[in-house]
Parts: C-alpha cells; sequence; structure tokens
C-alpha cells in the first residue's frame, strides 16, 4: 500500500533479556530500554510533586501508571516530552538525553532537543486536542507533511492507514466537530502514529468520554499493545491494566512505590500503599 | 414555545399526543410573529414618512439636486468609502494581528513596540490622526497622497483598538492547541500560523465586522482631507448648488444604507460559520 516502510507492528523477538524490574524474567517480547527516566524532580512553586524518579521503558513494553489523584502522574507524563519542564533529573529518549535546565531551557539549542524528544514520543491528552479548523485528514497530515518534511502523497498514504489501524478510514475528509469523542480520540492516535514515533504516551485517554465510548478506544489501545508499540499509559481503567500492561507501575507523593506484571501488582500488591489503593479504588 | 412544550408533555403523560392542538398553537405563534414583523415594518415607514414631511414643510429637500446629485454622491462617493474601508481593514488587520504577537510576546522589545502603538493611536484622536499623516509628514518630506494617507491613518487607528480584540482571541484559543501541536513536533512559528491564528480569526471575525461597519462611518473624516469619499463629494455638490442640506442628508441616507447591508451581510456570515462549527 506504500513503499514508506511502516512500522513493525508485529510483536519482533527481544534483543535483550537484562535487567528488567527487579531481576523478574523478561517477557520474550520486551526490547531495550528506550525511554530513561533517572532522578526526576518538579516543584510547581513549593510543591515538590515529582521526588526524584526513576523510571526506565524498554522497546515494545505498555507500562500502566496507576495512582491516586494529585500523585504526579499527569505531571510525570508531561515532564517526558517537556510540556512540562522538569525541575531537576535527565529524561532520555531514543538516545536523546536531556537534562533538566530551568534556568537555561529558553535557549535554542535546548528547545531544539525538546523537540527531538518530542518528535519520538507522542502524546494523548484527556480532551484529545485535534485541531477543530482542519480535517480528519488535515489533522493527520500536518505534522509529517510540515515537521518531519514527507510529501503530501506519502503523508496521506500514511494518515489512511492508521486512520484504518484506529478503524476509521471512512472518516478522513470529516472535521472533528462532528466525531463523537471516542472517534475524536481514534482519531487523535492516528495522529501520533503518523508522525511514527519510538513511544506513545497516554494521560487517561478515556477519562473524558462516555462510558459507552471508552471500550473502543481501549480496544485500539490493547491491539497497539499487542502489536509491540512502546507505550506509557496512566490509567484508572484496571481491567484494561490487567489485559494490556507488561508491567504496571504503582506512583505515590511523586515517586515510584512499586512496579512489575499486572498479575503480581493488581493482585498481589508488596507494598501496603498499593493494597489501600487498590482497595479504595475498588469500593468506588 | 413553553406553553406548548408544556401542553405537549402533558398529552404524552396520558399516552398520546393531541396533534390538532399542537398544530393551532403553531398557526398562532407564527401569526403573532407576522403580525409582529408588519407592525415594525410600518413603524419604520410612518417615521421615514414623517421625517419626509417635516422636511418637505421646512423646505429643506431639494428634488432636483437629489435627483441631478444624488447619483454621483452614490456611485462615485459610496464606491471611495467601501473601497477605502476594505483597504482599511485588511491594513488594519494585519497590523492587529502583529500587535497582538508583540502583546503576547515573551521578548521586551516587541512587547514595548507593541504597547507603545497602541497606547499611543488609542491615547489620540482619529482626526489628529489623519491630520498628522496627511499634513505633517510631508513637513519631514515624506509626501503621500491623500486616498493612501486616509488608508494609512484608518489602519494604524482600528490595527490599535484590533490588537487587543486579536490578543483576546488569540488567548482564547485553548491551551491544549499549543501543546498538542507542541507534542507533533511543531514549532513555535508554526503554531502560531497554522493551528492558533486561524482558530483565533474565526473567533473575532464577528468583532472584526462590528470594526468594519464602525469604518464606514469614520472614514467621512477622511473628507477633511480632500479624498473623494461620501461625505466631501456631498459637502462639494451641495455648497456650489445651494443645497448643503439635501447633500447632508443623501449622505447620511448613503452611510445608513451601507452599514444596513453589511450588517446583513455580517449576521448571514456569522450564522454560516455557526453552522459550519468547527
Ligand atoms: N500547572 C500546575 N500548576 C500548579 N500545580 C500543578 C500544576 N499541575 C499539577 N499541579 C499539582 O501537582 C500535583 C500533581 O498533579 P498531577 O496532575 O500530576 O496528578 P495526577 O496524578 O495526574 O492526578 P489525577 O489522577 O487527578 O489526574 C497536584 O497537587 C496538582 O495540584
Ligand atoms: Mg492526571
Amino acid at each position: 500500500m506504500t513503499d514508506e516502510p511502516l512500522p513493525d507492528l508485529g510483536v519482533r523477538p527481544a534483543t535483550s533479556t537484562s535487567g528488567y524490574a527487579r531481576g523478574s524474567s523478561l517477557p520474550s517480547h520486551i526490547g531495550d530500554p528506550i525511554v530513561k527516566i533517572e532522578g526526576l524532580h518538579k516543584y510547581f512553586g513549593s510543591n515538590h510533586v515529582l521526588r526524584g524518579l526513576d523510571l526506565e521503558v524498554r522497546q515494545r513494553e505498555a507500562v500502566m501508571i496507576i495512582g491516586r489523584s494529585g500523585s504526579g502522574k499527569t505531571t510525570l507524563l508531561r515532564c517526558i516530552n517537556f510540556l512540562e519542564e522538569p525541575s531537576a533529573g535527565t529524561i532520555e529518549v531514543d538516545g536523546v538525553r536531556l537534562e533538566a535546565d530551568p534556568l537555561h531551557s529558553r535557549s535554542r539549542a535546548f528547545q531544539e532537543r525538546v523537540r527531538q524528544i518530542r518528535l519520538r514520543a507522542g502524546m494523548l491528552f484527556q480532551e484529545f486536542n485535534l485541531f477543530p479548523h482542519m480535517s480528519v485528514l488535515g489533522n493527520c497530515i500536518e505534522a509529517p507533511t510540515r515537521v518531519l518534511g514527507l510529501p503530501q502523497d506519502k503523508a496521506v498514504e500514511r494518515a489512511e492507514y492508521y486512520l484504518e489501524v484506529v478503524g476509521l478510514g471512512e472518516k478522513r475528509d470529516e472535521y472533528p466537530s462532528r466525531l463523537s469523542g471516542g472517534q475524536k480520540q481514534r482519531v487523535a492516535i492516528a495522529r501520533a502514529l503518523c508522525m511514527e514515533p519510538k513511544v506513545l504516551l497516554f494521560d487517561e485517554p478515556t477519562s473524558a468520554l462516555d462510558p459507552e465510548l471508552i471500550g473502543e478506544v481501549l480496544r485500539v489501545m490493547e491491539d497497539l499493545a499487542h502489536a509491540g508499540t512502546t507505550m506509557i499509559v496512566v490509567t484508572h481503567e484496571m481491567h484494561f491494566a490487567r489485559e494490556a500492561a507488561d508491567r504496571v507501575v504503582f506512583m505515590e507523593s511523586g515517586v515510584v512505590i512499586e512496579q512489575g506484571p499486572p498479575e503480581q501488582v493488581l493482585d498481589n500488591p508488596k507494598h501496603a500503599e498499593t493494597t489501600h489503593f487498590l482497595r479504595r479504588f475498588l469500593d468506588q | 414555545m413553553s406553553y406548548a412544550s408544556g401542553g405537549g408533555a402533558h398529552a404524552q403523560s396520558q399516552g398520546m399526543v393531541d396533534h390538532s392542538i399542537v398544530g393551532q398553537i403553531t398557526a398562532a405563534q407564527n401569526a403573532a410573529r407576522l403580525r409582529f414583523r408588519l407592525t415594525f415594518v410600518a413603524v419604520w415607514i410612518a417615521i421615514i414618512v414623517g421625517i419626509g414631511v417635516a422636511l418637505a414643510a421646512a423646505n429643506a429637500w431639494d428634488w432636483e439636486f437629489a435627483l441631478e446629485s444624488g447619483p454621483v454622491i452614490v456611485l462615485q462617493g459610496a464606491g471611495i468609502t467601501v473601497l477605502i474601508s476594505v483597504a482599511s481593514i485588511v491594513g488594519a488587520t494585519i497590523l492587529a494581528i502583529l500587535g497582538a504577537l508583540g502583546r503576547i510576546s515573551t521578548n521586551p522589545i516587541l512587547y514595548a513596540i507593541a504597547s507603545f502603538y497602541v497606547s499611543l493611536i488609542r491615547g489620540t484622536p482619529l482626526i489628529a490622526q489623519i491630520y498628522i499623516i496627511y499634513f505633517a509628514l510631508p513637513q519631514l518630506d515624506i509626501v503621500i497622497p491623500a486616498i493612501p494617507a486616509g488608508i494609512l491613518a484608518l489602519s494604524l487607528n482600528y490595527g490599535a483598538y484590533m490588537t487587543e480584540i486579536f490578543r483576546a482571541g488569540i488567548q482564547a484559543v485553548p491551551r491544549g492547541q499549543r501543546e498538542a501541536a507542541g507534542a507533533l513536533g511543531m514549532r513555535q512559528a508554526h503554531i502560531m500560523r497554522r493551528i492558533v491564528l486561524p482558530q483565533a480569526v474565526r473567533i473575532v471575525t464577528p468583532a472584526i465586522g462590528n470594526e468594519f461597519i464602525a469604518m464606514l462611518k469614520d472614514s467621512a473624516l477622511l473628507s477633511t482631507i480632500s479624498v473623494h469619499e461620501t461625505l466631501f463629494l456631498a459637502q462639494r455638490l451641495g455648497r456650489s448648488s445651494f443645497e448643503p442640506i439635501t447633500a447632508l442628508l443623501i449622505a447620511a441616507i448613503v452611510y445608513w444604507i451601507l452599514t444596513i447591508v453589511f450588517s446583513i451581510f455580517q449576521e448571514r456570515l456569522e450564522k454560516r460559520m455557526a453552522r459550519s462549527d468547527r
């Protein structure tokens, strides 16, 4: 359908097996670390939201972040691609390494490195943030043509491919205002995929959706996860986390408290805070 | 309306809808609406006829002059008025976008220039700005013909007021739009040009329409620097044929009709934008 090499959405064998979370055995499809977060701190004024957080995510790994409201999940995700400026710490995405430097972050060189990270980390928002003045196709080809410099026809082919992946091929000429919330979020996913990032960051992608529309978005995400897309997902959908996650990360007060395979963290948590959170969560 | 829906709900609660009642209410509402419109038109005609009779009684209106010079004022004068206003609203929009970008800039120099521009222009009378551009600049060996000078003055003046409109419009574009664009790797200039400004323009379009209608009338000030627009022609023709009142009345009617026409046009445009609702 296209001579551009499309990203491998199929499962490939792992290239390394060393050092997966706490020495537990590494699932065979998981690859080398591609996102590294080291000593991440974030202050909002005097509010110390992220407190020296470390996290590594490997190729083709689906990591789900859970934790109570205000624990800093959104802030963490936004710090990864510098939508929020980290106060200290280092972010590395696909070999692009950037140490937080709030005093000099306005410089051209710094902003260019931020952009290099953003090109490698696609972001999905709670409120979708589609561009309302552009058609679905326009949304999907704007950045590929004008940022990556892809020729128009290649970008359109690519967009059609990914719209098909999210099941919205026939909506390419619609405007966002005529789509349901679930369709909007799926277009947003296609738009992010069109940049062929190394990792997708999802911040509660279904929390703004009517209950009956949540499933269609989670299904797309689950397909992507099973096809080997690297993703970091902040979610409150525990069932989804159990199904789609390679690893669940529990955050509390700006640090990672506990992480591991979903059945371990969700069913046999080792830490009291995790147990407490899960119990409160299930009570709701 | 509320009566109709109340009646419907009542009928439905009994498990049926009395269609004849609904039909009667709709018919009654339509009749009331028609009566309102007819009364509206009648009152306007009555007032206009009243004014006409009063003018005729006072011998203020001269048909001979009106038929002879009226067409010149309407065709030539109104043409120039519309031309100048269109050119000036385009100029003002460009200045307003630049001004707004300056006003939201984190660069202190750009911010200072834009703020100075807005402050100076909003702090001085339009008529003074027109005189300065047309009469004072030639002292500095900058000579600008009347029409370009007038367009420049109106553009500068309206651009300053519209700067604040555009600034508000840009800030009304949700922050998530910039963030999503930034997350796709777009640079600041690209985000502004392709994502924020197109949405801001939609937001401020009704306000630009209002500014344009105000400008149609303010362009009459250019008669003072001999721009051959509506009021200037009316005054000149009125003076030379000793019918100044008739001439002024014709000019007033021309402005009035122009504003009505563009108001209708603007209303249509707004409705269409609301319908497409992007
Ligand atoms: N832009 C901001 N300015 C100031 N404080 C902020 C800002 N964003 C977040 N915070 C604060 O940082 C803390 C963590 O917020 P964050 O949104 O990261 O939590 P979260 O884990 O995503 O919560 P939720 O589950 O409710 O989305 C909160 O105390 C919040 O008030
Ligand atoms: Mg959040």
